[in-house]
């Protein structure tokens, strides 16, 4: 029972995440290594005001901080130039110094002590469980991010931003304004992910510098799972799918290791192995359709 | 409506690659006129539709449209009065959106966007009839993705889009190549109707000299960076394509040996 409901509960977390690792990834159709500095900023913004006593201000400050840092990658890429990838590691880099000294210059933070947004909620709840708040309170956000992000990609502005990630000569055509469509959509992408830090940060009542690295594998990952199931369609639907990859991750990774198949330091190697099958596996089907043709064409001759 | 003053274009300037691809060429285009360019590869054609529609800011001269000065506009401000279709289907089309969604984005393209839902009933109406005038029965399949379409229905839907917003002048580069002669042949009339229906100011690139001569109102031929023969009315009228190709070899230095437009003689 902990293990299904905590893995809800981290699922429903990562999965801000992953409908923040989908924008770049499928609706842009570019990896955004921004996500591995963006995800600790949120983290580390979010710890720090909650020990100061804001909780709310932190996430929504942290929200905001990974916005910038989401533009600064946009800069980047269009107006200095800079490779996509390229941008993101530097800004990805930048932001390992910059949550460093949010934190304090010390490497984590812990919020024992201090009121995180869960705690208030089982002081107003004392009559449910705290894994059933913890739950809900995770859906919450889930579904009030879902919903807004539905919403705005079925507007003109989100449509001219799934039109950039699929033509973007087609766009600049339109008369529309590329370099911004851009910088908006990895604002919007990052601003997720650093949400998603800093509900995190709350939830497990501590902030390590590390908890970004190989955090785009698990976005990736959970995005890839949600394709295999739901097939690529609408947006809408590639939202749901991202957030249901992100639950069967992480239930993926917890019955793993309850039954240890794996000791915890294999994590990340597990999840780019998934990674690494999912992306490889048209290109293998496809060689081997073709290896097949030719066999079949030498046993003729 | 167009008018084109002295423009200048040199590429890779100061390198042994050095090309002068526009060489002090000026236009005038009265509204609603439909012209043809014809001439060989490489005369600045396509750099001339470049510099008009501002993939890259010309070196001196000036471009005006409608009495205003777009020489120095961004480019995807002067889309929004300039249409333009290129040789490749794929290219003025998202392949992973819908028809519909293509053409809400082509619709949305004078006013401002802004956080309004993008897929309207009023606008579905619009473009459901505009695409029933096709006859490619497209009208029936708004929602499919236009990757799923052949090359003639993604150019004549990358045509809709062009117009569904009349610009103040539409650039047609070679729009009809790549695609099959039955398939071109309907693209090229749709491409008529739409142009006379609102004498929109066109211009045309094409290799095939008899519809180069059959279209439009007026035809210029470009070689090494200017325009070396100009002919409307009477004179276009009684224009051969032999006489054409004669004249074109007369004018120019360079023998007209590209056997793509050998081949589009009739």
């Amino acid at each position: 029972m902990t293990l299904i409901i905590g893995s809800l509960q981290l699922g429903l977390i990562y999965g801000l995440l992953a409908l923040g690792v989908y924008i770049t990834f499928r609706i842009l159709n570019l990896p955004d290594l921004t996500v591995e500095g963006s995800f600790t900023l949120g983290l580390a913004v979010s710890a720090s005001l909650t020990m100061k006593g804001h909780p709310l201000l932190g996430l929504i400050l942290g929200i905001l901080a990974g916005a910038c840092a989401g533009v600064l990658t946009g800069l980047f890429q269009t107006k200095c130039g800079i490779h996509p990838i390229l941008a993101g590691i530097l800004t990805m880099s930048g932001l390992y110094s910059i949550n460093l000294f949010i934190m304090g210059s010390s490497s984590n933070l812990t919020l024992i002590g201090h009121d995180t947004l869960f705690q208030i909620m089982y002081k107003a709840f004392p009559g449910l469980s705290k894994d059933i708040i913890k739950a809900v309170l995770a859906l919450l956000f889930c579904l009030v991010f879902f919903l807004l992000l539905s919403w705005f990609f079925k507007t003109h502005l989100g449509l001219c931003i799934r039109a950039t990630g699929d033509n973007e000569d087609m766009v600049r055509a339109s008369s529309i304004n590329v370099d911004v469509t851009k910088i908006i959509a990895l604002a919007i992408a990052n601003a997720m992910v650093a949400l998603s830090g800093g509900v995190l940060a709350q939830y497990q009542g501590f902030a390590d510098i590390g908890s970004g690295v190989g955090i785009l594998v698990v976005g990736l990952a959970s995005v890839i799972i949600g394709d295999v199931i739901f097939g690529r369609r609408s947006v809408t639907i590639g939202f749901v799918s991202a957030i249901v990859g992100s639950l069967i991750y992480r239930f993926i990774i917890a019955i793993a290791l309850q039954t240890s198949i794996f000791p915890a330091y294999m994590l990340k190697f597990v999840s780019a192995v998934i990674v690494f099958a999912a992306l490889s596996l048209p290109a293998l089907k496809s060689q081997i359709a073709l290896r097949k043709i030719r066999n079949k064409a030498k046993k003729k001759a | 409506m167009l008018t084109i003053n002295k423009i200048e274009k040199t590429f890779l300037k100061n390198t042994p690659n050095e090309l002068h691809a526009l060489r002090g060429l000026n236009l005038h285009l009265n509204k609603g006129e439909f012209v043809t360019i014809v001439g060989s590869n490489g005369a600045g054609k396509s750099t001339l539709f470049n510099a008009i529609s501002g993939s890259f800011w010309i070196d001196s001269g000036s471009i005006t449209l409608d009495h205003q000065d777009i020489t120095y506009m961004p480019e995807h401000r002067r889309a929004a009065i300039v249409g333009r279709l290129f040789q490749d289907p794929m290219k003025g089309t998202a392949p992973g959106m819908t028809i519909h969604e293509n053409l809400a984005l082509a619709y949305s393209r004078s006013k401002r966007r802004g956080l309004q839902i993008a897929l309207r009933k009023k606008e579905t109406e619009l473009f459901r009839e505009a695409l029933s005038e096709f006859g490619m029965g497209l009208e029936d399949r708004m929602d499919t993705r236009v990757g799923l379409l052949s090359g003639g229905q993604r150019q004549a839907l990358t045509l809709l889009m062009s117009t569904i917003v009349t610009p103040k002048l539409l650039l047609l580069d070679e729009h009809t190549a790549a695609l099959d002669p039955a398939t071109a042949e309907k693209v090229m009339d749709i491409t008529n109707k739409i142009v006379a229906k609102d004498t929109i100011t066109t211009m045309m690139i094409t290799h095939n000299l008899n519809s180069a001569l059959k279209t439009g109102t007026r035809t210029i031929m470009m070689n090494a960076g200017n325009i070396v023969l100009d002919i409307s009315g009477k004179e276009r009228e009684s224009m051969t394509v032999p006489q054409l190709l004669d004249l074109y070899s007369k004018k120019s230095e360079t023998e007209l040996a590209t056997d793509r437009i050998l081949l589009a003689e009739k």
